[in-house]
């Protein structure tokens, strides 16, 4: 079949970006959409212009590298998909889509379709884990965990760290990401001594970086490829307040919306 | 000049071998650690756990990455699970049995003492991962669940969902991410070692390109450990993601530190087949869904029915058959040597007669969809995602691929390669697995490299060194760094014909005809030949557009792919050389009249060292024996 895609094509961070028209045929349906992308670039190879810059790696859907804008929705049109795992088989013949990065204040263009997600480092590096140094653990049975709290903290912990909750939301906020892990780690008995330390400095450092507020659209968890849901932002809202209670000095600034 | 292979195994019995190291190791004090400092390239498993825990201890990490933040590393796509001698079940688990589990399903190429230490320490990792939080699934009375794997006839691998090597990567990742905001660890994102700098015989640190800014930088360091994955890619399609590549490791070799088995890699038996030439990666289904899903080929050759039409007493479920002890749960190797044997034969089915189904028909009877679709609905999720059926209703269709290398930079019992300060964990050191690995065992060692061995090793290594005392300017430095922007100026200036990946798809045609789940020595040979031709012919005629001082994709690949055909050769090599068939490496001229692999323990009970003897000059093969002191050596068998 035939897809005519525009591409945001964009140099790197300091020069201005422009939509470019191309034109594939013999696209097979069996194709992922990446896979599709990468036919394209070897015909740019061989043109001697510059290939597409796009992140990818695993192609499985779980490291979370890929991600962009397929006309305005992050990943692409199918639910709980990324776009390294989208297939051609749910476009038409003749279908033309835009190509577009994530667009937020906190994930700067590095080239064409690549952002600097980096941001989402610095928010787990401000409290998103749980201190327990190599060797210190107790046996692994001895704290019994509710198989209901295990599976919820599991859902929590699948985000993959991609950021299509950002690119939909209309504030470009990360509070479905920064409150996945604050669910995660605070629905598990290991991680409640830090639960309330953990949403504070979060919660603060999500604020820093130029994310957003949460104002409850939902576009986040309707796009997220994992399904996270939203009910995690609803801890995060509760989690911190309780923590600002607790620590006045740290909370002097930012919130959660 | 032939390498001196000191094992340093330690003395005593199996089970005390790893105490009696520990107690004879060196000591750095707590406030000297901060003098060292050391370098850790990759951060899958193996890497983050190593730089979290080395940070822990004081001394001044740097780790670094390809990737845009150091949880995308590989390990992330790892779904089935990890081991544990833990004996939860009561099912007769024991480390012993772990060890010899682990030791058997290398098929006798591991070394005992290195295998042991994995299963004695693999309790500890569960106990870690569950305290930094990794949500394994529990049972409703609070405990850790458990299934079983291939290879083994115990319940002994923690899971969480098919994602565990996503939630185990994160536990180590949050560990890391709390030592980068403690000052301990200096994270590098987005950076590639190009390659070791080696100073008066040791390993003293690397040169980077940073792929953002085409930078290219030198790091000076006490001691490095690269832990940068298996290799593959070099067979281009595999289940390896994109960016997988082995340039650190062969940047190593070419400085001196040994290669240890090259020719070992593993083919997975569960992978959804290739559907065009367009492919770019093949995807694996977890070795968990052979616990309930029966594989099988229809009985008559070239039959083209709808599977679903295909009457239960025309199929041939061909690993209960062969293996009745085992079935379906009998090791990779031998599971994807038996689907391409159906195949050959003629009772594959799908495009082009290559694949076999997994078929849950029968579990879902038994066991209901709900049970089926909690074990394992991402799964059915990503194949139907893939290929557009419905694994509930229509048998999956899957084909092996390329999995995992076992083989990798040689290391001693410290994890030490032959260049005194380079240390290698996890996949990309040859250690542990011997000659096939089982399932859920990956996960395992990369993390107890990381978290329980190196953070010993090193410490006793460091101890006896001086810290620092050079710089970037030393000759050394100045010469690699030179050397590594000559190599990206050649790359960039031929500007030829060919793609990168038409050459990377090519070199992946040849290995796997040649050098994948069946081998013979006129095959192999007309790859040493093939090899050499494709590679000069990249060097005339590849395109790699744009420059060095920007983010250059094409630049990445063709750098790496100008390594495996480097390393592709060497497989071969190490294939040829080795006149025997065990695990992984099946040579035809070596097989059991049923088809088996034939070992030959007289004249290859060892590890193949490949020495890097000069550009153009053959590889010298150096042997380490392996010596079975505790185990006897046996004829494999899963029937």
């Amino acid at each position: 079949m035939k897809i005519i895609l525009n591409i945001w094509r964009q140099k790197n961070a300091s020069s201005p970006g422009r939509m470019v028209r191309y034109e594939l045929d013999n696209v097979n349906e069996h194709m992922s959409f990446l896979e599709m992308l990468d036919v394209l670039n070897e015909e740019l190879t061989r043109k001697g212009e510059d290939p597409v810059a796009f992140e990818h790696d695993c192609r499985e859907g779980i490291c979370g590298c890929c991600g962009f804008m397929i006309n305005g929705i992050p990943h692409g049109p199918e639910r709980g998909t990324t776009v390294c795992q989208l297939h051609m088989r749910h476009f038409q013949d003749g279908d033309e889509l835009w190509l577009e990065p994530f667009r937020a204040k906190a994930f700067p263009i590095i080239k064409d379709l690549m952002v600097d997600r980096s941001a989402f480092d610095r928010i787990i590096s401000a409290g998103g884990y749980i201190s327990i140094n190599t060797g210190s653990a107790p046996e692994a049975n001895s704290i019994p965990v509710k198989k209901q709290c295990a599976d919820r903290a599991m859902d929590a912990a699948a985000c993959i760290g991609c950021g299509a909750c950002v690119a939909a939301c209309p504030n470009a906020s990360a509070s479905l990401f920064v409150s996945a892990k604050i669910a995660h780690l605070g629905l598990l008995p290991q991680g409640e001594p830090e639960r309330d330390r953990r949403a504070l400095r979060m919660v603060l450092k999500m604020t820093e970086e130029g994310f957003g507020y949460c104002t409850n659209t939902g576009e986040c968890e309707a796009i997220c490829p994992k399904g996270v849901k939203i009910e995690n932002i609803a801890m995060m809202h509760r989690d911190f307040t309780r923590a600002v209670a607790l620590f006045r000095e740290e909370a002097k600034v930012g919130g959660t919306g | 000049m032939a390498f001196r292979l000191e094992s340093r195994i330690p003395s005593g019995p199996l089970e005390q071998k790893w105490e009696n190291a520990k107690r004879d190791m060196k000591l750095v004090s707590p406030a000297n650690r901060r003098k060292y400092s050391i370098l850790v390239v990759g951060s899958g498993l193996a890497g983050a756990s190593a730089a979290a825990t080395l940070g822990e201890l004081g001394y001044n990490v740097k780790c670094f990455c390809y990737q845009d933040s150091p949880r995308r590393a590989h390990s992330i796509a790892a779904q089935g699970g990890i081991n544990a001698a833990k004996n939860y079940q009561n099912d007769g688990d024991s480390v012993y049995r772990l060890f010899y589990d682990t030791i058997k399903g290398g098929d006798f190429r591991a070394r005992e003492a290195n295998v042991y230490r994995l299963a004695e320490v693999s309790v500890n990792i569960i106990d870690q991962c569950v305290a930094q939080g990794v949500p394994f699934a529990r049972e409703y009375g609070g405990t850790l669940a458990n299934r079983s794997f291939g290879g083994a006839q115990v319940s002994r691998t923690f899971y969480a969902r098919g994602q565990t090597g996503q939630q185990l990567l994160l536990g180590a990742y949050q560990a890391l991410q709390r030592q980068v905001d403690a000052g301990r660890v200096k994270m590098f994102a987005r950076h590639e070692m190009l390659d070791l700098v080696v100073v008066d015989g040791r390993a003293r640190g690397i040169v980077t390109r940073n792929l953002v800014t085409g930078a290219i930088d030198c790091h000076v360091a006490d001691a490095v450990i690269l832990a940068t994955g298996g290799y593959g890619n070099v067979f281009y399609l595999s289940t390896n993601a994109k960016g997988c590549n082995a340039t650190a490791i062969w940047r190593a070799y070419k400085r001196g530190a040994g290669f240890g088995n090259p020719c070992f890699t593993q083919i997975h038996p569960t992978c959804i087949p290739q559907s065009g030439d367009y492919q770019s990666k093949l995807t694996l289904m977890s070795e968990s869904l052979r616990n309930d899903g029966r594989i099988w080929v229809p009985k008559k050759k070239g039959d083209t029915r709808h599977p679903n039409d295909i009457p239960e007493e025309e199929r041939d479920y061909y690993l209960e058959r062969m293996y009745p002890a085992y079935g379906n749960l009998c090791p990779r190797d031998i599971a994807s040597r038996a689907a391409k044997v159906m195949c050959d034969q003629g009772y594959g089915v799908g495009p082009g007669g290559r694949g076999v189904y997994l078929d849950f028909r029968e579990a879902i009877q038994r066991l209901g969809r709900n049970t089926i679709e909690e074990r394992y609905g991402n799964l059915f999720e990503m194949y139907e995602r893939i290929t557009g059926e419905d694994p509930y209703t229509v048998p999956m269709r899957i084909y092996p691929a390329v999995h995992y290398t076992m083989g990798g930079l040689w290391v001693d019992y410290h994890l030490m390669s032959t260049i005194p300060g380079l240390f290698v964990l996890g996949e990309a050191n040859f250690s542990d697995h011997g000659a096939n690995r089982l399932g859920a065992s990956a996960l395992m060692q990369g993390l107890a490299d990381g978290y329980f061995i190196i953070p010993y090793t090193m410490g006793h290594f460091l101890a006896q060194v001086k810290p620092g005392g050079l710089d970037e300017s030393h000759p050394e430095f100045r010469a690699a760094r030179q050397a590594v922007e000559e190599r990206t100026k050649k790359l960039l200036s031929i500007r030829g014909k060919k793609t990168v990946d038409d050459f990377h798809r090519e070199l992946g045609r040849i290995m796997w005809e040649y050098c994948g789940m069946a081998r013979n020595a006129s095959g192999l040979k007309h790859a040493l030949q093939r090899i050499p031709e494709l590679r000069e012919e990249f060097w005339q005629n590849v395109n790699v557009p744009g420059s060095g001082d920007e983010m250059n994709q094409s630049l990445e690949k063709a750098g790496r792919v100008a390594d495996f055909l480097e390393l592709g050769e060497l497989m071969c090599l190490d294939a040829l050389e080795r006149e025997e068939s065990c695990g992984g490496h099946f040579r035809e001229e070596h097989q059991t009249e049923d088809g088996e692999a034939k070992r030959d323990d007289e004249r290859f009970c060892h590890v193949a060292v490949w020495e890097f003897a000069g550009e153009g000059k053959p590889p010298v093969r150096n042997v380490e024996p392996l010596n079975f002191e505790f185990v006897h050596l046996a004829q494999r068998s899963y029937k």
